[in-house]
């Protein structure tokens, strides 16, 4: 006789209320974005009622597309420009300072790693208020657009491939290094041909994370964008959202999700790539995403 | 003999080192200049303009430089209108401070059992979980608020499900300024940061501790308050304000989800100042008060980091 007691008591017995629950989220985080995929394709104007299949809001309609409206594209590529300018700045920067603050002792790096981490955690739109101030404020030989916006990215993104070339720093440990240096390398060389090779993997995900993060980034770009024309996707869904919309802006952030998943994807197999073989990475979605 | 070889190495270490230090300084030095110019340097100019002057006729702020000059006319301004008589921002700050809890209590009792059970899950499913879990992380936050504005919408389908085909007419407009909105839309947005810190901790867990408790007899529960919380609360913690600190700055979920100025929070206090000629120092002020608010949990988040690696992110 199996009663509620014994029930309760079976270590074996499946964790249904967390079953339940993760999917549940997962449903809850997941089902609204594909919905509103699904509406990209609607061949309607509504955003609400299903009308039947069609690719119109992409480049089918001759105004109203993705494809045709000047605006819609514009911020598509602005999009686009901003992830590929303030990743390839960010990850060379984030990478020889946390090489440089790992090794260099004092005062001065302590609080260099000070300031990189409180970057971190700052909310972002602390950030990007006093950006603004400067620009707005102070005589500095930088306008409100692109550069003002490539300059907040990477200053706010700067922590992520330090951190996680720290991180990977720390595994690898000193021993390879002074190897090489027993062995009469100088510590440059060391570094280039003992270190680098070895920090790639984790130099790599942090350029796959950063594109993905800074084309999904939204405060920064909005307050440092000049005028319409360097307005991303994300700041475009912001302004429109409420004033009735047609669904070629579901079909932009589809087209921006698709960028973002695809880097993520793409990146994260290249990342199995990179480490096969090699036992101090760990090789998993955690090692990739510098959470484990 | 024997004395050369002694000798030998510490005559040739010397130089080696500093060679060592000037590297590794030259290395950060462009990282170190970066941040002093385009983080610091800003910070700095915030509290010029909070304490500066305002152009009388262009209403625009004119920052100054000198400390032993400042004026705190502007902040004092915003001081005294949140408690009072003038108390305008005293409810914009309370309802930030209730909706934040409120909302990063909700992300924990959602993020904790989901990633407990991922962390806990062995095999191949685990990875796909974990695919799907942190998959929001990467789509941007402004599609995931815009995908609730449709669904929100009066004749959205979230009143159609409502309505159950007809049988009810729920005459509910979600998107205009409802608190409860705002905060599911505030869970929403941030559980996905609270999750991936969450399990990374979670992962760590030592499954012999567990299995230890229970077999010296503690049952699920007390096994769970007495091992499990207490090995994670730094990771907890850590989580927690890695959804709080953004939270408090936030002011976009608000404008999506409500746009009403029954729901303002501290950021839209921040993002009108920015927007309205004259009032930047006002908006700096506020920038300022978040910032101070923000400092302790940073300060607490930065020295967990720097001290184990037990709650890094």
């Amino acid at each position: 006789m199996r009663g509620p007691v014994s029930w309760w008591n079976n270590p074996w017995r499946p964790p249904r209320f967390l079953i339940a629950i993760t999917i549940g989220y997962l449903l809850w985080s997941l089902l609204p974005v594909l919905i509103a995929v699904l509406y990209s394709f609607n061949s309607g104007r509504s955003r609400t009622t299903w009308q039947g299949f069609s690719t119109r809001w992409y480049w089918g309609d001759q105004t109203l597309s993705v494809w045709h409206n000047d605006a819609l594209h514009t911020a598509l590529l602005q999009t686009l420009k901003l992830g590929l300018i303030a990743t390839l700045i960010t990850v060379p920067l984030g990478t020889l300072f946390a090489i440089g603050i790992d090794r260099w002792r004092g005062r001065l790096p302590n609080g260099a790693n000070f300031l990189m981490l409180l970057s971190f955690v700052l909310p972002e739109v602390l950030l990007a208020v006093a950006l603004l101030f400067v620009i707005t404020t102070v005589a500095v030989p930088v306008q409100l657009g692109t550069t003002a916006q490539v300059i907040g990215l990477v200053t706010f993104q700067v922590s992520y491939p330090a951190v996680l070339v720290r991180a990977r720093l720390a595994t690898i440990g000193p021993q390879y290094e002074e190897a090489a240096m027993d062995l009469g390398a100088s510590p440059l060389a060391a570094l280039r041909r003992i270190i680098v090779p070895m920090l790639l993997p984790a130099i790599f995900a942090s350029t796959v994370l950063v594109f993905a993060d800074v084309i999904d980034d939204f405060v920064l770009v909005r307050y440092l964008s000049g005028d319409a024309s360097t307005e991303p996707v994300s700041v475009k869904i912001y302004n429109t959202a409420r004033a009735a919309p047609t669904p070629a802006l579901n079909a932009l952030a589809t087209l921006l999700l698709f960028a973002a998943l695809a880097a993520v994807v793409i990146g994260f197999l290249v990342y199995r790539r990179m480490t096969r073989g090699d036992n101090t990475a760990d090789r998993g979605l955690g090692g990739f995403t510098g959470e484990a | 003999m024997a004395v050369p070889v002694v000798t030998a190495p510490p005559r040739q270490a010397p130089p080696d080192r500093r060679r060592r230090t000037r590297l590794w300084s030259v290395l950060a030095a462009p990282g170190i200049a970066w941040l002093a110019a385009f983080f610091l340097f800003p910070l700095y100019v915030v509290l010029c303009i909070v304490f500066g002057q305002i152009d009388p006729l262009f209403r625009t702020p004119i920052p100054v430089w000198n400390p032993l000059q400042w004026d705190p006319t502007q902040f004092t301004y915003v001081l005294t209108h949140i408690v009072g008589e003038n108390g305008v921002y005293g409810q914009a700050i309370l309802r930030t401070f209730i909706y934040v809890m409120v909302a990063s209590a909700l992300c924990l009792l959602i993020a904790f059992p989901v990633s407990y059970y991922v962390a806990r899950l062995s095999g191949k499913r685990r990875g796909l979980l974990l695919a799907l879990l942190i998959a929001p992380f990467w789509i941007s936050y402004m599609m995931r608020m815009f995908a609730w504005v449709n669904l929100l919408q009066d004749d959205g389908l979230f009143n159609k499900m409502l309505s159950l085909g007809g049988l009810f007419s729920p005459d509910v407009k979600w998107l205009t300024g409802q608190p409860v909105v705002v905060i599911l839309g505030l869970v929403y947005g941030y559980v996905p940061y609270m999750i991936l810190p969450l399990y990374a901790g979670l992962d760590r867990l030592s499954t012999p501790m567990l299995e230890a408790s229970r077999d010296l007899g503690a049952d699920r529960l007390s096994s769970f308050r007495r091992v499990t919380l207490p090995l994670c609360r730094p990771t907890i913690v850590a989580a927690l304000l890695l959804t709080c600190l953004p939270m408090l700055g936030d002011y976009f979920t608000n404008d999506m989800l409500s746009a009403s100025p029954k729901t303002t929070m501290v950021g839209n206090l921040i993002n009108d100042g920015v927007q309205a000629p004259g009032q930047t120092g006002q908006a700096g002020a506020f920038v300022m008060l978040v910032f101070l608010i923000a400092l302790l949990p940073m300060l607490y988040y930065l020295r967990s980091v720097t001290r184990g690696s037990e709650v890094a992110s």
